[in-house]
């Protein structure tokens, strides 16, 4: 197993064509030790969002490298990125559940992009993280009737279940409280540990920043700190 | 249910979840298709009365091989052949017997004032094999003079009527002058062809028919001999006979192209044939309309499930799956109405509708794949779920 599991290389990414071309990512340089939790912090616009969708396989590599898990992101071709999103795990600013799926239904998807295969126990597993997330008594809840803070832990479990080797969060404590976010993000990090999953968040809530072991800020695309706690 | 599709889908099915999550959208849905259903079963139904109606009087016949003139449409729409036809037939190896079929319609005034008009047949009552059994047990008492078999369906007939002369009764009535006398009642069942059925002797039909010619019959029927190949029969038949308005079909062939005519040449099969269309279409933009709001209302959760790592199989699973239970759902409520419908219309029009099985599967089939071109389509959306913008 790598010790990097995520590497960039002068990567740079543009937005539109011609004269409204615009550079959002100037020559990111970067390497993410495995097991860790790194929060990435920057003022709106500065492309936290795009660098991170260019580590998740969501956006194709324009310019420079992105190694992930050991596979060069540039020039992949859509059956790779399809792969390799099935060994991420995903946490988006808003849950993104599916409104018609139970909570367990959507957990249960995290499974089946795996492929199916024995019912009872991924239903079991699907039980169990949820109920390591506190959500025990809501499992089988549609997302229309959990809580704000209940619907983002339903999210990350669906995101950890399947043991990804590496979890992506864009604000994930955005449409949160304080108390739920603090709590999303704690329950982020102590699966994350147990598992040695290397994590990355996108944030801009201070009361988080604690408990990350790297800070990397960016501004107008460009890495301008990069701090280990 | 839900249970159900798991089991056979091996995954969770979604596009059930998804389309019963909006109940009412759902509920319109399924109604959209029953109603295609509906308008295809019911133009279905009447050109299959059409059709039942345009071969019926086939079925009071039994021979193996008609002589027709050319120029005629059907059995009961045409024109005459000569007589000779039926000496020079009968001298051909392989013919049993022949007989010629006089056909013409009478005009009867109801006692109500209304009148109809009886399709009337005319045959020799000495050769009761060239007609079924049924009718062949009346035919010697038809050589009487004047007298003939009614259609027990006649239209506006009071039914006292019938069910006197069904049991051993007699009714007489005038027609053009003449005086005929039903001496008892059969069942053909051609509701759209007229407005009722009659059955007589040849004397008895020239008698009613006084332009009509002995020498001039409408068909000439023929049975073959026993272990003879009618086709082969067929052959030596048109080698044998004067060609030039002459046309010689098996009785199942006539009765093919008799169909064949009434639903693709004439305005109402058109229509009837229009009809099914239109279902079929409506059903396509329903389904389609359906298919692909739900896929752009779901745009989200499938850039989430690309996201995950969900390839494109998965999406077009899911879309299909939707398809096939709108088909499934939307079927069941249009057949069942369709079969109360062709009673309600069997009921009051006396026309021979019927569900038949192979009908019933025809458009199921067609349901499912109607459904699935609609949910094609539909994917086209899906290209537009780009996991990039969740962030
Ligand atoms: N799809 C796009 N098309 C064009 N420009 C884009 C697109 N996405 C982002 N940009 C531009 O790229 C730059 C970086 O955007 P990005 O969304 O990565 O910033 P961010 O750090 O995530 O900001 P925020 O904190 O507001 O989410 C911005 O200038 C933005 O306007
Ligand atoms: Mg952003």
């Amino acid at each position: 197993m790598q010790k990097s599991p995520i590497k960039a290389n002068g990567l740079n990414h543009y937005f539109g064509s011609g004269d409204a071309r615009i550079q959002a990512i100037f020559d990111i340089n970067l390497e993410i030790t495995r097991g860790s939790l790194t929060i990435l912090m920057g003022p709106s616009g500065s492309g936290k969002t795009t660098l991170l969708t260019l580590i998740g396989c969501l956006r194709e590599i324009q310019e420079g490298s992105v190694t992930l898990l050991g596979q060069e992101l540039f020039g992949a071709d859509e059956a790779m990125f399809v792969s390799l999103r099935r060994r991420l795990g995903f946490i988006f600013q808003a849950h993104n559940l599916h409104e018609s799926l139970t909570a367990t239904q959507n957990v249960l998807m995290g499974l089946q992009v795996h492929g199916t295969g024995d019912a009872a126990r991924q239903r079991a597993a699907a039980h169990h993280i949820l109920g390591l997330l506190g959500l025990a008594d809501r499992r089988d809840y549609l997302p229309g009737n959990l809580s704000g803070g209940q619907k983002q832990r339903v999210a990350v479990a669906r995101a950890l279940v399947s043991n990804p080797e590496i979890v992506l969060a864009d604000e994930p404590t955005a449409a949160l409280d304080k108390d739920s976010g603090h709590t999303v993000v704690q329950m982020l990090k102590s699966l994350g540990q147990a598992r040695g999953t290397t994590t990355v968040i996108v944030t801009h809530d201070p009361r988080i920043l604690e408990m990350a072991d790297r800070i990397i800020t960016l501004e107008d695309g460009r890495i301008v700190s990069d701090t280990l706690q | 249910m839900s249970r159900l599709l798991t089991f056979l889908f091996g995954r969770l099915p979604i596009g059930w979840l998804q389309l019963t999550h909006s109940r009412g959208r759902f509920v319109a849905a399924v109604a959209g298709v029953a109603f295609a259903n509906l308008l295809v079963f019911m133009q279905l139904g009447i050109m299959g009365a059409l059709n039942t109606s345009t071969v019926a009087p086939y079925a009071m016949l039994n021979a193996d091989i008609i002589l027709s003139s050319e120029d005629g449409n059907t059995l009961t729409d045409g024109g005459h052949i000569p007589r000779v036809r039926m000496f020079q037939a009968l001298g051909v190896a392989g013919v049993r017997d022949a007989t010629p079929l006089f056909i013409g319609n009478l005009p009867f005034t109801l006692e109500d004032g209304t009148s109809v008009s009886l399709l009337s047949f005319g045959l020799n009552v000495a050769k009761p094999a060239f007609t079924n059994p049924g009718i062949a047990a009346h035919l010697d008492r038809l050589s009487l003079e004047s007298t003939a078999l009614l259609d027990e369906d006649t239209r506006g007939m009071p039914a006292s009527v019938i069910a006197d002369l069904q049991a051993g009764g007699q009714y007489s009535f005038e027609t053009g002058g003449n005086t005929l006398t039903a001496i008892g009642t059969m069942k053909v069942g051609g509701g759209f062809l007229a407005d009722g059925m009659m059955m007589m002797s040849d004397q008895t039909f020239l008698r009613v028919f006084p332009k009509r010619s002995s020498g001039a019959p409408n068909h000439i029927l023929i049975r073959t001999d026993d272990g003879v190949s009618v086709t082969s029969v067929i052959s030596r038949l048109e080698a044998a006979l004067p060609a030039g308005n002459l046309r010689i079909q098996t009785m199942a062939g006539s009765a093919q192209s008799d169909k064949a005519y009434m639903s693709t040449e004439r305005p109402t099969g058109i229509i009837f044939g229009f009809g099914v269309f239109m279902g079929i279409l409506v059903g396509l933009v329903i389904v389609y309309q359906v298919l692909s709001t739900d896929v752009a209302d779901h745009l989200r959760e499938y850039a989430t499930f690309k996201a995950m790592g969900f390839g494109q199989p998965f999406f077009l699973g899911i879309v299909f799956e939707e398809a096939i239970i709108l088909a499934v759902f939307g079927f069941i409520p249009g057949f069942l109405v369709s079969v109360g419908l062709y009673n309600a219309l069997v009921a009051v029009t006396g026309l021979p509708v019927a569900m038949e099985a192979s009908r019933a599967v025809l458009v199921f089939l067609g349901t499912l794949t109607a459904c699935s071109l609609s949910g094609a389509v539909a994917t086209r959306r899906l290209a537009n779920a780009d996991p990039a913008d969740l962030f």
